[in-house]
């Protein structure tokens, strides 16, 4: 095989984006943690479970987490591809990385409705 | 004033080293003291040309910094003024740096107005407006501090074009006479030329020229998402 330097995957604009939108949801996410806990400083047990029982917070839940996998697996690739040189390693983390966040994603939707 | 200079003649050094010189200079630019210590000693290697921040030839990391030897006050400098070479390129002597890998990514962008209409009778007009957007962008002289600055350049600069060849970049994408803005978005549209930048914003913080390749790749991304929504 050449060893000629190859570039132009022609794509990284939707990741960059999809990176700011991901970062947008979560800190509307944090915020709204934030919030509660001001309002409620020490929820307790039944407190959270009253919280976490609400068909809006699951959702809205599993949204924030969706986006912390996939923000995650941008910026861990973007890791991978400054300081993995190897392709074939590379290429393993990155489908190491994408089968570990689909699988919390899996285990995100059990915890959350209690599966 | 105390200088700590680095030296490598990879025919003859082994490896390279900082060696200690001493000059009787308080004033000036840091240029003027260098040609006095090579006065001292000959065998230090720079380049330099025009003296005066328009050539961008004396390029070096001063005190852990890039910048121009020729514009940089030795007032500015604490003692003992460390000098590398810029950091990231292959060192061909001293303070003397192969530029090849920088130019190659200059030239990838297409630097040169793509126009195919025939030349008018005088020349392509913009309206001050249009040539307005230029500012800032045109300025640029390829000394290379911001590209040896940039950590994304370091880990990739066989693949990620920089800062300053996106400065160069964003410079004809912008201009209203180029009839190649689509081909150019298209060629930077990738993971590695555009997208490895960080926005970490060391090429702003280091150019001697005060230019802001950090805003024109903001810039490009932005036209990148109006092409794309």
């Amino acid at each position: 095989m050449v060893s000629r330097v190859v570039v132009g995957a022609h794509y990284g604009l939707r990741d960059w984006l999809i990176q700011r939108v991901t970062a947008g949801v979560m800190a509307l996410g944090i915020l709204f943690l934030a919030v509660y806990l001001a309002l409620h400083p020490h929820p307790g047990y039944e407190g959270w479970r009253a919280l976490f029982s609400s068909g809006p917070v699951r959702t809205f839940s599993l949204l924030f987490l969706v986006c912390l996998y996939y923000h995650a697996w941008i910026g861990v690739r973007d890791i991978a591809m400054d300081y993995i040189k190897p392709v074939w390693l590379r290429l393993l983390v990155h489908v190491l990385v994408i089968l570990t966040l689909i699988a919390y994603a899996i285990w995100s939707v059990q915890i959350l409705w209690g599966l | 004033m105390k200088f700590r200079i680095y030296r490598y003649n990879p025919e003859t050094d082994a490896a390279p080293y900082m060696q200690d010189y001493e000059v009787g200079i308080g004033h000036g630019m840091l240029l003027d003291a260098l040609l006095l210590i090579k006065e001292q000693d000959d065998s230090l290697s720079l380049r330099k040309s025009c003296r005066e921040g328009v050539c961008g030839s004396d390029a070096m990391n001063i005190n852990g910094r890039n910048g121009l030897a020729c514009i940089t006050p030795l007032s500015s400098l604490k003692e003992p003024v460390e000098l590398r070479p810029l950091p990231g390129l292959p060192v061909i002597r001293d303070l003397i740096v192969d530029m090849t890998q920088f130019f190659k990514q200059y030239h990838s962008i297409k630097p040169y107005l793509v126009n195919n209409d025939p030349p008018p009778e005088t020349e392509r007009l913009q309206s001050p407006g249009e040539r307005e957007h230029l500012n800032g962008l045109y300025e640029c002289i390829l000394c290379g501090c911001c590209s040896t600055s940039c950590p994304s350049f370091w880990w990739n600069p066989d693949k990620f074009v920089g800062p300053a060849g996106l400065l160069q970049a964003y410079r004809f994408i912008a201009d209203t006479r180029d009839q190649a803005t689509s081909e150019r978005l298209d060629e930077l549209e990738d993971p590695y030329r555009l997208f490895r930048c960080h926005t970490i914003m060391n090429c702003v913080d280091v150019c001697p020229k005060e230019l802001n390749p950090t805003e024109a790749i903001g810039h490009i991304k932005d036209m990148m998402v109006r092409r794309l929504v």
